[in-house]
């Protein structure tokens, strides 16, 4: 029993981690005023750079940074886009989700001999996991600290990113600026500048959600590895409220369920649901959520708005 | 300048003249072309099996062969055309995501030849061929070896998503595991999902902390995520579709592979001696090595094992053992064998 919420816990944190890394990056560029869409595609890449560059140099660390970076390149073209050149925000980011696996399969073919699978990484050369061995295998505390540090990593990023949002002069100027741009410009703040903070800081974590994704969760990239992350991440900033707790409580209710199902779809827990229709809870409870919980009036007023200075 | 540009045009004309007659001699060569599902062609399974079968029928039969990718479900009906028009004597689907899509373009066109993987229609039109494979033999295999090789006797099962094509994965792995081993526990688990690795990952988690100790996953890249969980957890794997060793070269000890490749070669030689089989389904088992178990294997199953593997392969060849498809013939197995 004690257990079975254990393995629900850890399955739990496990699974939100890269969801929580992509989230927060999807809260700092719409604080700013720039919706980004683009998240999955940025995931793609993020996770084909961190697994082709984690295989290469067997240093996990480099691989994250190295995601991040590529996330960033494209986000940088969503923020040209967006920003400079006052596009709609959810066509460039419609554009940067095609764009994101293109690249990576097309790239995957060039690094890997043709094929669009990565090769995998072996165990020691992944994201360490800081707590493996420090309890017995498979025992309560274990299956739910025994998690590769991305896991937390990803809760001392929300850590700070909370700081950067309300206690400094950045994130401060980041929030007035995708509340009323006018007004900020007119005090002298760069809105141009805050924006494509945001929105590369945006990129840089989509990335590593990727990456913690190829170089944690499995050892390898594939197609199909990012398969609709990004779109949940976005889910659950508007869940979240856009403050980066409450995206990440989102991500973690979303990795909850599904961890509660694969705890349901246990044979020998005995519940007697279609396999089909428990795979469904997750997203049936984010929409209901969705629906009813989340107000409108939280979003930041200028959010997917271009701002253009006269 | 006139002068230049008259044997410009001159050299041009000659060259697509040379060029077009060129292209009548050679159209006397037979062609195929073939349609990857969304996959694609280098996707490690069954297209890129596929595409491996038709570049050997081009280096030994010296047939011409060419694909069309699909990028969304939406592409078939438009691949299907675009090699209808690239004048191919035969045309393969591949996988049955395309089943709708070949059928009704083999009911359109009555005079082009079809093929198409992992379908067998009730009533199949004379210029269509249906190809299904026996997964079940190569299934019954590993979850024979899994059921020697268990020292908890609890092993496991994670199926993608749970439609027949998949269950027979399942029955007839659970029927060579009770075959092994009557003791012998059987955990499974459907991840209704094809992509989703984390599932996989957390679902084999779950299966270990039972006891588990061998896992067999028939999902797609949700089986990345089971065979990461072995790999982490020291616990062992058995891949699916083609020798998925190389994966986890230490974890995973086998796999149930499916020779896409084979079927598509012998379909091609058929056509080459003029022999079509169309309005047939053809089913490919272990007899004809459309089916088999990796080679792979014996880096990590004892040779005792491996001979009991090699005789019940026999077995099956000569029809004396029948590995179940369906929970049905799964039941009734177990009944008559007294498991």
């Amino acid at each position: 029993m004690f257990s079975d919420i254990a393995l629900i816990l850890g399955t739990t944190l496990m699974y939100s981690t890269p969801l929580i890394f992509t989230a927060l990056g999807g809260v700092i560029s719409e604080k700013s005023g720039v919706v980004n869409i683009g998240l999955e595609g940025m995931m793609t890449i993020g996770a084909f750079i961190g697994a082709t560059v984690g295989y290469f140099t067997g240093n996990p660390w480099i691989a994250l940074l190295a995601a991040g970076s590529a996330a960033m390149v494209l986000a940088l073209f969503h923020a040209i886009a967006s920003i400079h050149f006052a596009a709609d925000q959810v066509i460039s980011g419609m554009a940067i989700n095609f764009l994101g696996p293109g690249i990576s399969i097309f790239l995957c073919r060039i690094f890997f001999d043709g094929t669009t699978m990565s090769l995998s990484i072996p165990l020691d050369q992944k994201i360490p996991r800081p707590l493996n061995g420090f309890f017995a295998q498979n025992s309560f505390f274990d299956l739910i600290f025994n998690q590769y540090a991305t896991v937390y990593l990803a809760f001392v990023l929300m850590a700070i990113i909370w700081f950067v949002l309300y206690k400094t002069r950045l994130g401060l100027r980041m929030q007035a600026v995708g509340e009323h741009p006018k007004a900020a410009d007119s005090l002298g703040i760069s809105v141009y500048k805050i924006r494509y903070i945001a929105v590369l800081c945006s990129g840089f974590l989509a990335g590593i959600g990727g990456a913690s994704m190829a170089l944690s969760v499995v050892s390898n990239f594939r197609p199909t590895l990012i398969s609709g992350q990004g779109f949940i991440a976005l889910a659950a900033i508007i869940f979240g409220k856009w403050k980066p707790q409450g995206a990440t409580l989102a991500c973690l209710l979303f990795g909850g369920a599904q961890a509660f199902v694969i705890f349901l779809g246990n044979p020998q827990v005995g519940v007697n649901i279609s396999s089909q229709l428990l795979a469904m809870i997750p997203y049936i409870l984010t929409i209901l959520i969705l629906m009813g919980f989340v107000g409108r009036t939280n979003a930041p007023a200028a959010v997917g708005v271009p701002f253009e200075k006269h | 300048m006139l002068k230049i540009l008259l044997l410009f045009s001159f050299t041009l004309t000659t060259l697509t003249f040379f060029l077009s007659t060129q292209s009548i001699t050679e159209a006397k060569d037979i062609k195929i072309g073939m349609v990857t599902d969304v996959g694609g062609i280098n996707d490690q399974s069954f297209n890129q099996s596929a595409w491996e079968g038709l570049k050997r029928a081009k280096s030994e039969l010296a047939i011409k062969v060419s694909y069309q990718e699909s990028k969304q479900d939406a592409d078939y009906a438009s691949n299907l055309e675009t090699l209808m028009d690239g004048k191919n004597d035969l045309i393969w689907g591949i996988g049955f995501k395309m089943s709708d899509k070949i059928l009704a373009a083999a009911k359109q066109n009555p005079k082009q030849k079809y093929a198409i993987i992992d379908v067998g229609y009730e009533k199949t039109p004379a210029n269509l061929i249906g190809v299904l494979f026996k997964s079940e033999e190569p299934c019954f295999l590993v979850g024979y070896i899994a059921g020697k090789m268990s020292k908890s006797g609890t092993i496991g099962f994670v199926g993608g998503i749970k439609v027949p094509l998949i269950q027979v994965f399942q029955y007839g792995y659970m029927a060579g595991a009770k075959f092994a081993n009557p003791k012998i526990k059987i955990i499974d688990q459907y991840a209704e999902s094809f992509t989703d690795a984390a599932k996989g990952k957390a679902i084999a988690n779950q299966m270990f902390k039972q006891g588990a100790d061998i896992i067999f996953a028939a999902a797609g890249s949700v089986g990345d995520g089971v065979i990461e969980a072995a790999k982490e957890q020291k616990k062992m794997a058995i891949g699916v579709d083609r020798d998925q060793n190389s994966l986890a070269p230490d974890t995973v000890i086998t796999s149930a592979m499916k020779r896409v490749d084979h079927a598509i070669f012998n379909v091609a030689k058929d056509l080459k001696a003029g022999v079509y089989k169309g309005g047939t389904t053809i089913t490919y088992s272990l007899k004809d090595g459309g089916v088999d178990i990796a080679p792979s294997t014996s880096k990590h199953v004892p040779a005792n094992i491996l001979k009991e593997v090699d005789n019940l392969k026999l077995d099956i060849i000569k029809g004396k053992l029948v590995p179940p498809a369906t929970e049905n013939d799964y039941n009734k197995f177990l009944k008559s064998h007294k498991l």
